[in-house]
This record gives structure tokens, C-alpha cells and sequence, in this order.
């Protein structure tokens, strides 16, 4: 099950936790990957870590001409690109009331507007071959808010709403759009809360404690492979029971 | 007709599986030979690539009959 030998799929944010975490698990399935984040070391370091069919492409997905070259940089290193992980984000909390242009419009920039011409960049080769395979990683914070996150929570629930739609034009042509949306996983970017506050969180996780990248990277995987070819326009809620959507 | 035109109603016979003889000079890709938006979006595709040339999406959205089509490839390539 789960077989994802001859794919390749490009994977954004692979330099972080759980960026990394998916890249690991799509290539033990066999997939060939594309490394992309801002930082080339950790990338290069997860490339050597996996071995053959890796490919490093860093892009800053801030900076638009890069990210619209990147599917074709990917297409040119892998042949194609089959799966699509648009999973890099980024946060610059603040209050609602003194959130600055700047802050609202580049965590739109880099978690949204990104993702829209990725998707729309590696559509066209989905169209021919008739298969493809988009995991848009959302957020939990996407369907319930969260104080401080009116940007990134507005662009993680744009993430849900634009895999919707792209997910109705493109299913007759055997193409796929999902997203994930993870609650509280232990990464870099939750490690940087107090322990109150990861304290206040596990007291609304019913399964009493945080979760893993390995169990992200698991639903993508499953909603990358042809057994979930049925499977388009939803989101998947990998979160503890935190929020029962 | 045109060589053009011969390789463009190749491409929209294939495409859309219509008869050779629906596809003339008027007929709407979408109103007369049952193409969806997403199929006129696939054929632009097939003619930029049978003809090396690049349609701009403005473009593309003026391309909605046969004749539209083998027009402005003639004029492009």
C-alpha cells in the first residue's frame, strides 16, 4: 500500500520539521523528491541523509519570480512533477489591532499567494499525464482562529477554500487537491512557546500531548498515494482531537 | 484549407472526439463541439505545443471558436 515508486514530488518548507519529515516519508514510499526552502544547509544535509533520488531546489517563496521558476527548475531535475507539498510557512504573530501591512501581507505572500502559483505552475503537466497529487498543509488554527494569528490563520484557511476550488476544476483529469491540517505538532516553531502556553495548549488536546511530524508526514502520504484517487476537496485534521472538525 | 488549419482540427477531432465535419470555421469550441473551460484550457496546451508558440492567457480567452484559433496561430507562428 501506499507505493509511490516512479512519482516524484516536490516538498516546500523541507528544510524545517515537518517539511523534513514528509520528504523522508514520500521517499521511503519511493517517490524521487525535490528539497525546496530558503535555507540550502539543512537541505543539503536531508539530501544526503536520503540518498539517490534527491534533488536540492532552494527558493525564497517571499521573492514571486523565484517561486514561479521553481516548478520548471523541478520539472528539469525530476522529469515532472507528480505530487505537489506546498507545506513552507511562516509566522509574524501580532495583535490584530497592531498588525502592520507588512506583517499581514507577507505571511499572505509566502503561505498563500506561493501556494497558488505552485499549484498553478505544476498543473499543466498534472493535465497531461492525467494524474497528480496537490497537499496543501494547512493549519488547525485555519478552522478555529487563533489570537495573534489573523494572518496566518487567513492564510491557512485560504489554503482550504482555494484546495476546494482547485479540487472541482481539476478531479475529471485524475488530479487530486487536499489539505492538512496539523494541531499542535513539536517542531522548531512550537518550541519556541513558554511551557505555560504549551502547557495551557495540551490542556485542550484530548490526547494529552503534542504531535509528531512522522504523523503529518503520514497523512500525506496517504492522500499522495493512488489508493486515495477518490479522495479530493477535503481536509484532513491531524491534530490530537484538539478541534473535531 | 491551411496546413494550420488541417494540424488545429487534428488536435480539436482528438481532444474533444468530434466528428471532422462539426469542426468548422464558426463552431464554438464550447457552444457547438461540448468542450468545458477546462477543455479550451487543455487545447491552448495542444496548440502551443504542436506549434511552438505561446499563448498568453488574455489570448487565450479570445480563442473560442475554430476559426478564432487557426487565426491567431497563423498570425503568431
Amino acid at each position: 500500500m501506499f507505493d509511490l515508486t516512479g512519482k516524484t514530488a516536490l516538498i516546500t518548507g523541507a528544510s524545517g520539521g515537518i517539511g523534513g519529515e514528509i520528504a523522508r516519508t514520500l521517499h521511503a514510499a519511493g517517490a524521487t523528491v525535490g528539497l525546496s526552502g530558503t535555507r540550502v544547509e539543512p537541505l543539503e544535509a536531508l539530501a544526503a541523509e536520503l540518498g539517490e533520488r534527491t534533488h536540492v531546489l532552494p527558493c525564497n517563496l517571499s521573492d514571486f519570480e523565484a517561486v514561479d521558476a521553481l516548478p520548471k527548475q523541478a520539472i528539469e531535475a525530476m522529469g515532472s512533477v507528480d505530487i505537489l507539498v506546498n507545506n513552507a510557512g511562516i509566522t509574524r504573530d501580532n495583535l490584530f489591532m497592531r498588525m502592520s501591512h507588512d506583517e499581514w501581507q507577507s505571511v499572505i505572500d509566502v503561505n498563500l499567494t506561493a501556494a497558488m502559483k505552485l499549484c498553478k505552475g505544476v498543473l499543466r503537466g498534472m493535465m497531461k499525464s492525467r494524474w497528480g497529487r496537490i497537499v496543501n498543509i494547512s493549519s488547525v488554527v485555519g478552522a478555529t482562529g487563533n489570537p495573534g494569528q489573523g494572518n496566518y490563520s487567513a492564510a491557512k484557511a485560504g489554503l482550504i477554500g482555494m484546495s476546494k476550488s482547485l479540487a472541482y476544476e481539476v478531479a475529471s483529469r485524475g488530479i487530486t487537491v487536499n489539505a492538512v491540517a496539523p494541531g499542535f505538532i513539536t517542531t522548531a516553531m512550537t518550541e519556541k512557546l513558554t511551557d505555560d502556553q504549551k502547557s495551557s495548549i495540551l490542556g485542550q488536546v484530548p490526547a494529552g500531548r503534542m504531535g509528531e511530524p512522522s504523523e503529518i508526514a503520514a497523512a500525506v502520504l496517504y492522500l499522495a498515494s493512488p489508493e486515495a484517487a477518490y479522495v479530493t476537496g477535503t481536509t484532513l485534521h491531524v491534530n490530537g482531537g484538539m478541534a473535531m472538525l | 484549407m491551411s496546413d494550420v488549419a488541417d494540424r488545429v482540427k487534428k488536435i480539436v477531432v482528438e481532444h474533444l472526439g468530434v466528428e471532422e465535419e462539426k469542426v468548422t470555421e464558426n463552431a464554438s469550441f464550447i457552444d457547438d463541439l461540448g468542450a468545458d473551460s477546462l477543455d479550451t484550457v487543455e487545447l491552448v496546451m495542444a496548440f502551443e505545443e504542436e506549434f511552438g508558440i505561446e499563448i498568453p492567457d488574455d489570448a487565450a480567452e479570445t480563442i473560442q471558436t475554430f476559426g478564432d484559433a487557426v487565426k491567431f496561430i497563423s498570425e503568431a507562428s
